[in-house]
């Protein structure tokens, strides 16, 4: 096994990843605004942007959901067993021992068990809570002569609020996660310019110097 | 393409031309203002085709109002039949859904309280001559009055059909003599005057009941009035209140508090007096998102709630309050009034007045705003009530989310301390007008007017009279602003804006759950207090670690 600098997110990866930082920052801005917990912008500029960026965001799901199925991306996000608790268990002590982070990426494991399984929640409880409940919410129009529309409007209104608390909890982690282990820096980098330390076989290794060389350096 | 779709791209399109949008807003005003003001605009009949100064029969010396009439209806052969019909002429409405005898002949109010009975001085503001008693012939054609809504000089007047009590027929003394011929020839469609010499003195006074109907309607700016500015539209009452054989749509008795129809099919006249039936359904153009949700409230919001921000606006005052217990003071034996309050227009209003009490003005309001579903409950002469549960609705209405027929709708809610008939819980038809000595206005007995005015309207009335507080509720529909003056979303989505309190909606950015934003707010903090623990842990360790 070598370590090598590969990359590990394309461009469109890294695109999507960003795009949607951007968009859920301005989700989470213009809702706590339409919300009530401020007032630094009017709430039709706010109705405007949250709508906007909703939509867009569903589009760059979209997108993503087939670009994971269709590069088998998908597999990164498998939940697994195997190495969680020395990933739990340096967070919880070993970090504070100054000990190196226990889990080395693999070419087709990005992400560490407790990371895949952050991020596999959020993508099949956290956002389908979300946006489904904010679909239904934007199409309130369709629905709104129906028995008791405002009632269940109001549920939607809750549970649409709380996953957006729930949101800005993983947002708050996310990033403060990227304090740990390495610097902030060589956490950020690989989703700016694609390339991370790698774990690799010799088969690997062996392929992508010579099938795919601009992706290992 | 189906609707749907249709809906979900105009969403999306919506989007992209959101900027678009905003350049349109920067031209405003719209409509633009007109330089040069026009002929007030009345219904479709705009665009005579007879000079009736050239009629040789208006070319005579009328003695009477009732004459000019006569010459009117000679050629006009059908009008008289059409106009007994009116509510101009019966003051008569029986309410088809809820049976109810309603119109001024039968109605109390919380104003100057009734006309039954006080015809002599109330029916002045009747279509028709000499209404004082029960002797009053509704079939006779020759009363009707044409001249008060179709005269042009502004200089046609009428006063009380009976004298009244000398204490009051003096503010009628005094009146130049009318040129009946002049007038006569000056005939056309109504136009704002004509309508308002009644209606913006509803109450008894300028503007006194409507709060949204005043003189300042006259000769207003299109910031008063969008439809009604002189330097705008320049619309007349029938322009909206459109007219059938001389019946007018609109009417307060009735209202459509949700038009489903819209402007009706190409080519269609819908006789009805509502918003839609000129704006349509999707009243506002789809350049942004904004507009397109705003498009969506008309499901919920009558157009009237953001469009009409405040009434009783350009200076004339309208009254909130008024208070019956405290009339019939007397200086020296005789009536008196205070001014009290100065309006927007520089005039003065009387505060008190011995044969009416005491009032409160006021201005620049904002509407109450509840569900309503069009359909007013009247506390007739004849409606038993708890005198337990004051105030009293003179006339509630009923209204919610989930009935299909109710929008939210401004109203202005107008307070009065009345006389009523405590013993049998009833109101009471008070005689307030007569050359009589039981008459209020001149005699100042309550009592005696009460039963007097019980008497000759063969009511039951347990002799034991006091005073009770009542509540009118009156839609606010006029006054309607330009649109860069409407309300913004601010007005109502907000904690403490225009629709606190108002149930049956959710409604971001008032609407919370209290334990919801509690536990989000508690794991939001406490998220960060545990990255700082952390961080903290880190740190500390790492310098213990530098130095073992």
């Amino acid at each position: 096994m070598t370590m090598r600098r590969v990359k590990i997110f394309s461009l469109f990866e890294r695109f999507w990843h960003w795009a949607q930082m951007a968009l859920i920052m301005v989700l989470l801005f213009s809702g706590f605004g339409l919300h009530g917990f401020h007032h630094l912008i009017g709430f039709e500029t706010a109705v405007t942007l949250h709508t906007l960026s909703a939509l867009l965001l569903l589009l760059l799901w979209a997108f993503g959901t087939f670009w994971l199925f269709t590069t088998r991306s998908w597999r990164h996000f498998i939940p697994t067993l195997s190495g969680m608790w020395k990933v739990f268990h340096f967070y919880s002590f070993g970090i504070f021992k100054g000990e190196h982070h226990p889990y080395r990426k693999a070419y087709w494991r990005k992400h560490n068990p407790l990371q895949a399984l952050a991020y596999l929640m959020l993508k099949i409880v956290l956002f389908p809570l979300i946006w489904i409940t904010g679909l239904i919410y934007l199409f309130y129009f369709l629905w709104r002569d129906m028995p008791h529309a405002s009632e269940w409007l109001t549920g939607l209104a809750y549970v649409h609020t709380g996953a957006a608390y729930a949101i800005l909890v993983f947002v708050l982690v996310h990033i403060y996660m990227l304090t740990t282990g390495h610097s902030f820096k060589e956490h950020l980098m690989p989703m700016i310019n694609g390339f991370d330390d790698v774990d690799l076989t010799p088969e690997e290794e062996a392929y992508l110097l010579k099938d795919e060389p601009e992706n290992i350096r | 393409m189906p609707p749907f779709l249709g809906r979900v791209l105009v969403v999306l399109l919506a989007g992209l031309l959101a900027a678009t949008g905003a350049l349109a807003q920067s031209q405003w005003p719209t409509p633009p203002a007109t330089p040069t003001p026009s002929e007030q605009i009345s219904g479709p009949l705009t665009g005579g085709t007879a000079d009736h100064t050239k009629f040789e029969i208006l070319k005579q010396t009328f003695a009477t109002g009732s004459d000019v009439t006569q010459a009117c209806l000679s050629c006009h052969t059908e009008t008289g039949g059409h106009f007994m019909r009116n509510i101009h002429w019966t003051w008569e409405y029986t309410n088809p859904a809820t049976g109810q005898q309603l119109g001024k002949k039968h109605l109390v109010n919380n104003f100057c309280t009734n006309a039954r009975g006080n015809e002599g001085m109330c029916a002045q503001c009747h279509a028709g001559y000499g209404w004082k008693d029960e002797g009053f012939d509704f079939t006779d054609e020759t009363k009707i009055d044409c001249l008060v809504c179709h005269e042009r000089t502004g200089t046609y007047y009428k006063t009380p059909n009976s004298p009244g009590s000398p204490a009051c027929s003096v503010m009628f003394e005094g009146k130049p003599p009318m040129d009946l011929t002049r007038i006569a020839q000056s005939v056309g469609l109504p136009e704002r005057a004509n309508c308002g010499a009644c209606h913006f003195n509803g109450g008894g006074g300028d503007n006194v009941k409507h709060g949204d109907l005043s003189s300042a309607l006259k000769h207003p700016p299109r910031s008063l009035d969008v439809h009604m500015g002189v330097d705008g539209l320049n619309f007349a009452c029938t322009a909206c209140h459109i007219t059938n054989k001389h019946l007018w749509a609109g009417s307060r008795y009735q209202i459509e508090a949700k038009d489903q129809d819209g402007t009706g099919l190409p080519g269609q006249r819908r006789d009805v007096a509502t918003c839609e039936s000129c704006h349509g359904l999707s009243p506002h153009e789809v350049d942004s998102i904004a507009s397109f949700k705003r498009n969506d409230h008309v499901s919920s919001l009558a157009c009237q709630t953001c469009h009409i921000p405040e009434y009783a606006r350009g200076g004339v005052a309208t009254m909130t309050h008024w208070d019956w217990r405290t009339a019939g003071k007397t200086r020296n034996g005789e009536g008196y009034h205070e001014h009290g309050y100065t309006q927007g227009n520089g005039e003065h209003r009387y505060t008190y007045k011995s044969i009416k009490g005491d009032f409160v003005y006021a201005e620049n309001l904002v509407p109450l705003y509840r569900w309503f579903d069009g359909q007013m409950n009247y506390t007739t002469i004849d409606t038993k009530f708890d005198i337990d549960r004051q105030p009293i609705a003179i006339n509630d209405f009923s209204g919610d989310r989930e009935d299909g027929r109710s929008r939210i709708w401004p109203f202005k809610p107008m307070y009065t301390w009345m006389p009523a008939d405590v013993g049998n819980g009833t109101l009471v038809y008070t005689h307030l007008w007569g050359e009589d000595d039981s008459s209020y206005w001149g005699n100042y007995d309550m009592g005696k007017a009460i039963a007097f005015g019980m008497k000759k309207a063969g009511l039951p009335y347990s002799g034991q009279y006091g005073f009770v507080e009542t509540v009118s509720y009156w839609p606010i529909t006029h006054m309607v602003a330009p649109k860069e003056d409407a309300l913004s979303c601010e007005s109502c989505h907000a904690v403490g804006g225009r629709l606190d309190g108002l149930k049956g909606l959710y409604l971001p950015g008032r609407d919370h759950n209290r334990w919801l934003d509690l536990i989000g707010v508690i794991a939001v903090l406490g998220t960060l207090s545990g990255i700082l623990g952390h961080a903290l842990i880190r740190i500390i360790s790492s310098f213990r670690g530098q130095h073992s």
